[in-house]
């Protein structure tokens, strides 16, 4: 921990920072849950999916990339921000080609996890059904590109666990993809024991051999929804 | 081939000195003299700057003006704006069809030309314009497009190289750029000599410098408004090895063609307002960052600098200061909007695709670099020697309270004098368009496509920051235009030029465009409607930077303004599908050679 401690608060909670924390952070720290999709804990913030977004002093900030502050006012948990919150992850479901019963994903997908978690129903969008194509080149790793939701973990990962800068972006606007440092998957130094490998939130990196060690029905979101482990972390006593 | 891409790469990485930070010029370097940017230069890039492919690529595959594939020789680029289409574009792009034998978006079997339609080319005041190659033309009529088209096949013939930036041109028909500015004001226009406003800021101090420019309450004239004396003050104080000061030249909103005015007529002005700025932050660089649009300016430019140099006016020990050198150099874009905003910008000044930065922190404390840097509108500038030359209380007696000085407005559209005007702060809506001859306005767009369509309603308005603030694109719409059809474009603006980083924006922009289609194609019930504005409302709210937070605005702005516009295309169903049942088995009936049996009633 580095730096003074001082509180701030989400939704009438107060909670306790460090200098240097983001507002996720500090919240994942004190049990309160914002939800969130392209973060993950061991990689740097990179605020593409706005889901965790928050009203932060009563304007919107992203809550991955927002560092806390003393007597910072944070709303989060609001009918208006999960409302737009379930509308962005129905964007992502029109966007890429997801069929969550046949996908090997399932139920350990943190896309169709927050689809439960914010009461997410029909899709009320046309799909944009782009084509997309699967990479099966390398022996251990197969990509799925028509379930990449452009989080780029696996960019960070790559470039910063793994040192190899494997994935990249390409392109720009709705026509963003998920690029390779090779022709093809199988020609890069991905290794299936990566940390890139290892941080996919959806079914687009997956391990070859692997997809139902864990039948359905005993997956992570099968038994509790998104979010709970760090809830599962907030003192009973009332906020 | 292999080896001549080798030593274009070779002469290029050199060029830089290997900064990987250049990579936009050794890529534009390679783009000129290979005509696309081939695989191969890709490697070689990658290899000679020590970096993966997957980065040269991430960043070549971002800017619309870098090409992976080979295009024509000749690159024919028709801008698509409301205003360029009531002006003709469609027939004139026609006419390109037909004489280069391309069709819109295709290259020509030949492969001479490509023609495809563009975004907002900066020239909404001598529209229809297209870009060809690094060459700008004007006021294009069908009947231009043969003699055009002729003009390029001879150069082709006499082996001249296509006409680009660093070469002589050969001459083409139109090729030439008014300048029209149309009223100049008596601030950012009024006569002045070379080099008094820094002579001026040089027998203050660095801190008096800025303390002037917050006394004048001069507000940053790129849209925003943020107070420039307060933004320097903050970048300052922020500590690093070096300050940057950056001029934002890259004026991509639709309507906008101000700073190209400026830049023709007072570059000399802007420049200098970067080095005052340089001295007032103990700056030692600057940048201009000219879109790629402007090109044809370079030489111009380059020739100010040079010029400035001469005179003692940029390098070592300015002015006989004994200490203070500044210099600037001028980076061009490559075709993307966002790169106007002003982190966005800067990644791509460092030589990556141009996404925005998540702020904090803000670029006055790290920006360019990772260095402290400020980053202001040309305008701005020109404003900030002006208050040099003649005073902070002289610069606040123009204007409002709120907004001190006078603003440069590019009016186009239904207008007869389309072109820049320099106005006080605080004119009104229903002012201007008297001033400009256009009285019956049937709505203006003020701000372009992020900003407001103002009905007539508000005229009384003012065009101030404390009520319409914008960065000076005005465009004015007769009677005979259609709301409805302008939001429609401008959203497909939109469309083009979110740069993907964010799902808001990236997905939002196409699903609003959908359903604006949906609409307008007379599909759209109440409910199309309603869910059309909550996707409008989610865009805005929850997108990461500005032009995703106002990409609902051509949507937003109409629905308040003129909501029976839209009340006339509702359908009075419940619901109806986006497409007919006979479109949808359009195919299936085109591949099977038959049209479906309908149905039976009550079968
Ligand atoms: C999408 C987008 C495009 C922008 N384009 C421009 C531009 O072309 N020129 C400009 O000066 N500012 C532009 N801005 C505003 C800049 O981010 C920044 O605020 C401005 O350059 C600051 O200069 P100023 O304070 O002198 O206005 C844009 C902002 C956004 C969000
Ligand atoms: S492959 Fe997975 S981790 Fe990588 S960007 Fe796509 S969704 Fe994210
Ligand atoms: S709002 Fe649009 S332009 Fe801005 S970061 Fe998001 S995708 Fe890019
Ligand atoms: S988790 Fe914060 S933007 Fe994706």
């Amino acid at each position: 921990m580095s730096g003074k401690s001082f509180t701030f608060t989400v939704d009438d909670v107060v909670v306790e920072a460090s200098a240097g924390q983001t507002i996720l952070q500090a919240c994942d720290a004190a049990g309160v849950y914002i939800p969130r999709l392209c973060y993950h804990p061991e990689l740097e913030p990179a605020g593409h999916c706005r889901v965790c977004t928050c009203s932060v002093n009563g304007r919107f900030s992203s809550a991955c990339t927002m560092p806390a502050s003393p007597g910072m006012v944070v709303e989060s948990d609001t009918p208006s921000l999960n409302a737009d919150r379930r509308t962005i992850i129905e964007m992502l479901f029109a966007e890429g080609n997801h069929f969550c019963p046949a996908c090997e994903k399932s139920g350990d997908c943190e896309l169709q996890a927050l689809g439960y978690r914010l009461g997410m129903e029909a899709l009320p969008f046309a799909n944009l059904w782009p084509h997309r194509d699967i990479d099966a080149s390398h022996p251990d790793i197969v990509l799925e590109r028509n379930r990449c939701v452009l989080c780029t973990r696996c960019v960070r990962a790559s470039r910063l666990l793994d040192g190899k800068s494997v994935f990249g972006l390409e392109g720009r606007g709705v026509h963003l993809r998920l690029n390779v440092d090779a022709g093809c998957l199988g020609e890069t130094a991905l290794s299936a024991a990566d940390k890139a490998a290892a941080v996919c939130p959806v079914g687009c990196i997956l391990i070859k051999d692997h997809g139902y060690r864990t039948p359905y029905g005993r997956r992570r979101f099968d038994a509790e929804p998104i979010g709970a482990d760090i809830e599962a972390k907030r003192a009973p006593r009332k906020g | 081939m292999a080896d001549e891409i080798g030593a274009v790469v070779a002469a290029a990485v050199a060029e830089v000195e290997s900064d990987r930070t250049r990579l936009m010029d050794v890529i534009q370097a390679v783009q000129r003299r290979v005509g696309h940017i081939p695989q191969e230069a890709i490697r070689r890039v990658a290899e000679a700057l020590g970096i993966h492919k997957v980065e040269v690529e991430d960043m070549v595959s971002f800017y619309a003006y870098l090409d992976r594939e080979p295009k024509g020789r000749f690159r024919i680029r028709l801008a698509r704006t409301p205003v360029s289409l009531m002006n003709g574009a469609a027939a004139v792009a026609k006419a390109f069809e037909t004489a280069t034998g391309a069709r819109l978006g295709t290259t020509s079997p030949d492969g001479a030309f490509t023609l495809e339609w563009t975004a907002d080319l900066g020239m909404a005041d001598q529209e229809p314009s297209a870009l060809i190659n690094g060459t700008v033309v004007t006021a294009l009529t069908p009947g231009d497009a043969p003699a055009i088209v002729a003009a390029l096949r001879e150069s082709h013939l006499s082996g001249a190289r296509p006409i680009l930036p660093d070469q002589q041109g050969i001459a083409l028909p139109r090729a030439k750029v008014a300048s029209n500015l149309v009223q100049s004001g008596p601030v950012v226009f009024r006569q002045s000599a070379r080099g008094a406003g820094l002579r001026a800021a040089l027998t203050a101090s660095p801190d008096e410098v800025g303390q002037a420019v917050t006394k004048a309450r001069l507000r940053g004239r790129g849209g925003a408004g943020f107070p420039t004396g307060l933004k320097w003050k903050l970048c300052r104080q922020s500590i690093g090895d070096e300050h940057y000061v950056v001029c934002n030249a890259d004026e991509g909103e639709p309507g906008t063609f101000k700073d190209r005015v400026l830049l023709t007529e007072i570059a000399d002005a802007v420049f200098e307002g970067m080095t005052i700025a340089g001295y007032a932050l103990g700056a030692r660089h600057g940048l201009l960052y000219l879109r790629g649009e402007y090109v044809y300016l370079f030489r111009t430019l380059q020739d100010v600098l040079q010029r400035r140099h001469e005179l003692g006016l940029l390098g070592r020990n300015i002015c006989g200061h004994e200490g203070f050198d500044f210099d600037i150099r001028i980076q061009l874009g490559a075709g993307a909007y966002i790169c106007g905003e002003e982190s966005a910008l800067i990644e791509s000044l460092e030589g990556k695709r141009g996404a925005p930065r998540d702020r904090p922190p803000f670029p006055t404390e790290r920006g360019y670099r990772h260095q402290p840097t400020a980053v202001d509108n040309v305008e701005t500038f020109a404003c900030v020697t002006r208050i040099l030359e003649k005073g902070a209380d002289w610069f606040k007696g123009f204007g409002t309270r709120e907004s001190s000085g006078t603003k440069l407005l590019s009016v186009s559209g239904d207008c007869p004098h389309p072109g820049v005007y320099e106005v006080p702060f605080g004119i009104t809506v229903n002012q201007l368009l008297d001033l400009v001859g256009s009285p019956d306005a049937a709505f203006v767009q003020v701000g372009g496509p992020s900003g407001q369509c103002v009905a007539p309603k508000d005229y009384g308005r003012r065009i101030a920051f404390e009520d319409l603030s914008t960065g000076g694109s005005i465009i004015v719409f007769g009677q005979q235009r259609d709301v409805l059809e302008v939001a429609r474009l401008f959203t497909e603006f939109f469309v083009e030029e979110s740069c993907g980083w964010c799902v808001p924006c990236r997905v939002g922009t196409t699903l609003m465009k959908n359903s604006l289609e949906k609409i307008l194609g007379n599909r759209g019930t109440l409910g199309d409607v309603r869910q059309l504005e909550a996707l409008a409302g989610t865009v805005t709210r929850m997108s990461r930077c500005g032009l995703g937070q106002t990409a609902a605005n051509p949507i937003l702005t109409t629905m308040r303004n003129f909501p029976q516009a839209w009340e006339a295309r509702l359908q009075p169903e419940a619901f109806l599908p986006r497409v007919t049942l006979g479109e949808a088995l359009a195919e299936a009936t085109r591949v099977q050679g038959r049209a479906p049996v309908p149905e039976e009633e009550g079968a």
